[in-house]
């Protein structure tokens, strides 16, 4: 379908109904439809965010407050059990984003401003080609292949870099820990955090680089001068976008590690920290009624904190937008 | 050159330490995007490699009910996905129907009937929020709404269709929202004079317009939420057999059969588990190729 023929069906006779006079009532009728339409879509979506919360607070509810042993061995109580699962969610996610940060800046600023131009659009490709393999491939991956090759240099970590607390062992045998979890996770956040940084390298005015680049400065420097302090509030936002998803991504997490929720900044034991989502996945299939509500209460936390963070990540993307007016 | 170097002033080392600096960081950037082919590439291709042997005819038309094996007289389990597949085909579809209408409609009052309204520029606010909300939460929202009306222990395809099509409204929003944008007033004015009402302008000049941006981000955003597994194993759980009914009872679909398939920890399992995911990969290029091919063929006319 061309162009063409959607014009010649706004000419008169085509496809519109009669051309001639019309009483304006039924224009206003149809036309009141329609918008109410639109609007009552726009509506649900209202309604179905604020559903979500209400379901989950509902649901989740008698949760907060259950008999001390759902809570498991580790916590005696929700918030106990909470907070070491949000210990490990935001643990995972840190090192996620230590490691996708820099490669997602580099990759970023490659499409925007040092690849050759022919070579640019197909590598972003390439780069969205990496968000759209599931999650499940990517944990499947995760734990079958990364985990198995990467134990040698988990061992060899242990063994020189022993005296960190990140590494201190035992190292686990199959190599399914917690550092291979966010490693994937960040393999997951770099084409986000890519995409969205390109198009804010991307909108610093020509006339900037140019300046910069007239002044003498070499290809790097105009990028510190010219492109950082035009992109800053967007490159904020495009990694708090990418630690949303760190947070929310389940089964990566729950493919790649077994995990309990506990405390430990060991990176390497085969008893890893669990993620609020990886120990829904993991639980979600238990009998008792008890358990899942307050597998329930802890999605609500989940579903809270994801929000704050993308909400932060927003008005941090909208205030730079407002500050540029 | 070393004997060049005696003779530098100050500021000619100046010079070459900003010239050695601008080449360490073209060299950098260069390697982080080597580096970031390494997963892509060693993902596919371990994915293609341990998947491919295993997808034959069996794998394709049988589920993973055990049955009596009539030569050996034993249970066997079918050892195929094809419920999989009838359940993905399903619960994806379903999404689309409660999505595409939601989406379309609300994009449709964004461009056509909020302008710049408190309410149009909450609605844009929480869509860009609802593209944050991760997966699993949509999954529990999808079990926490049917457990209250029928109570714990429900599952139903059509759960993880609405688990699913929280996901994938915002996709089908924004893509709309910017192609509907890009549709020139020209035509809408044109369409106004010749005494059309808005309605039908919007039905017969705007969306045909920006139709193939419209396909492009639905398939897009099908092919976000075929892949996800958080959400259905939740709401929709597992089975066994074909079940090609929505509204009853659990359903399998493809991640969740790599799921369950790699919780097998059998190798059996594990080989069909990578074929699953071949299988999915294979499903979300096709739907990504065909997307961007659509993107291609409409995007340039309706710019102009």
């Amino acid at each position: 379908m061309s162009t063409t023929p959607q014009l010649e069906q706004a000419e008169p006779g085509e496809d519109l109904g009669s051309p001639g006079p019309r009483s304006s009532t039924s224009y206003g009728r149809g036309d009141r439809l329609f918008s109410g339409t639109a609007l009552a879509s726009g509506l649900t979506i209202l309604v179905t965010l604020a559903a979500v919360f209400v379901f989950l607070l509902l649901k989740g509810f008698p949760g907060f407050s259950a008999d001390p042993d759902v809570y498991g061995p580790s916590a005696s109580n929700f918030w106990g059990y909470v907070g070491r699962l949000l210990f490990g969610t935001t643990l995972a996610a840190i090192i996620a984003l230590v490691v996708a940060v820099p490669f997602s800046f580099a990759l970023a600023l490659f499409t925007s401003h040092y690849a050759p131009r022919r070579l640019a659009a197909p590598i972003a490709y390439v780069i969205d080609l990496l968000a759209a393999v599931p999650s499940v491939v990517f944990g499947l991956w995760g734990a079958r292949t990364l985990a198995v090759t990467s134990q040698p240099v988990q061992r060899w970590l242990d063994a020189h870099l022993g005296f960190l607390p990140f590494f201190h062992g035992p190292v686990s045998a199959t190599g399914r820990t917690i550092l291979v979890a966010g490693i994937v996770l960040a393999i997951m956040c770099i084409p986000i955090i890519t995409a969205i940084s390109r198009e804010v390298f991307k909108q610093t005015p020509r006339l900037h680089e140019e300046a910069a680049l007239a002044l003498g400065a070499t290809r790097w420097e105009m990028v510190r001068y010219a492109v950082f302090p035009h992109s800053r509030s967007g490159m904020v936002a495009a990694v708090m976008l990418g630690l949303g998803r760190a947070l929310g991504e389940t089964m990566a997490v729950a493919m790649v590690m077994s995990s309990t929720p506990i405390v430990t900044l060991n990176l390497i034991s085969s008893t890893n920290p669990a993620t609020i989502a990886s120990n829904i996945a993991a639980n979600y299939k238990a009998e008792d009624n008890r358990i899942q509500t307050v597998l329930l209460a802890t999605g609500l936390v989940l579903f809270l904190f994801t929000f704050l963070v993308n909400f932060a990540a927003r008005y941090i993307a909208g205030r730079g937008e407002r500050a540029q007016r | 050159m070393s004997t060049a170097d005696l003779f530098e002033t100050t500021t000619g080392s100046l010079r070459r330490r900003r010239a050695m600096t601008d080449r360490l960081v073209t060299g950098v950037i260069w390697a982080a995007f080597a580096a970031t082919l390494v997963p892509l590439v060693w993902l596919l291709w371990v994915v293609v490699s341990k998947g491919l042997p295993s997808i034959d005819g069996n794998l394709l038309t049988h589920d993973m009910v055990q049955r009596l094996d009539p030569t050996t007289g034993k249970l066997q389990a079918g050892g195929g996905l094809e419920h999989a597949l009838y359940g993905t085909l399903l619960v994806t579809l379903g999404a689309v129907a409660i999505s595409v209408p939601i989406g379309l409609f609300t994009s449709i009052y964004l461009v056509e009937y909020g302008g710049r309204s408190r309410v149009a520029r909450t609605i844009t606010f929480l869509v860009d929020v609802m593209t944050g909300i991760p997966s699993i939460v949509a999954g529990l929202f999808g079990l926490a709404l049917f457990t209250l009306i029928f109570g714990v222990g429900t599952r139903m395809g059509i759960m993880g269709s609405i688990a699913l099509s929280l996901l994938m409204i915002p996709t089908v929003v924004r893509s709309a929202e910017e192609m509907m944008r890009l549709v020139p007033n020209d035509l809408r004015e044109a369409s106004y004079a010749l005494g059309v009402p808005k309605w039908r302008t919007i039905v017969k000049v705007v969306i045909p317009t920006a139709l193939g941006g419209i396909v492009t981000g639905v398939m897009l955003a099908i092919s976000r939420v075929i892949g996800e597994t958080a959400p259905l194993l939740v709401a929709v759980g597992a089975a066994e057999a074909v079940n090609r009914n929505l509204f009853d009872g659990r359903m399998m679909t493809l991640p969740v059969f790599i799921m369950t398939q790699y919780g097998t920890a059998t190798p059996e399992g594990y080989d069909r588990a990578w074929a699953g995911a071949l299988l999915l990969i294979a499903i979300v290029m096709v739907l990504n190729l065909t997307a961007r091919l659509i993107s291609l063929i409409f995007a340039p006319k309706t710019g102009r």
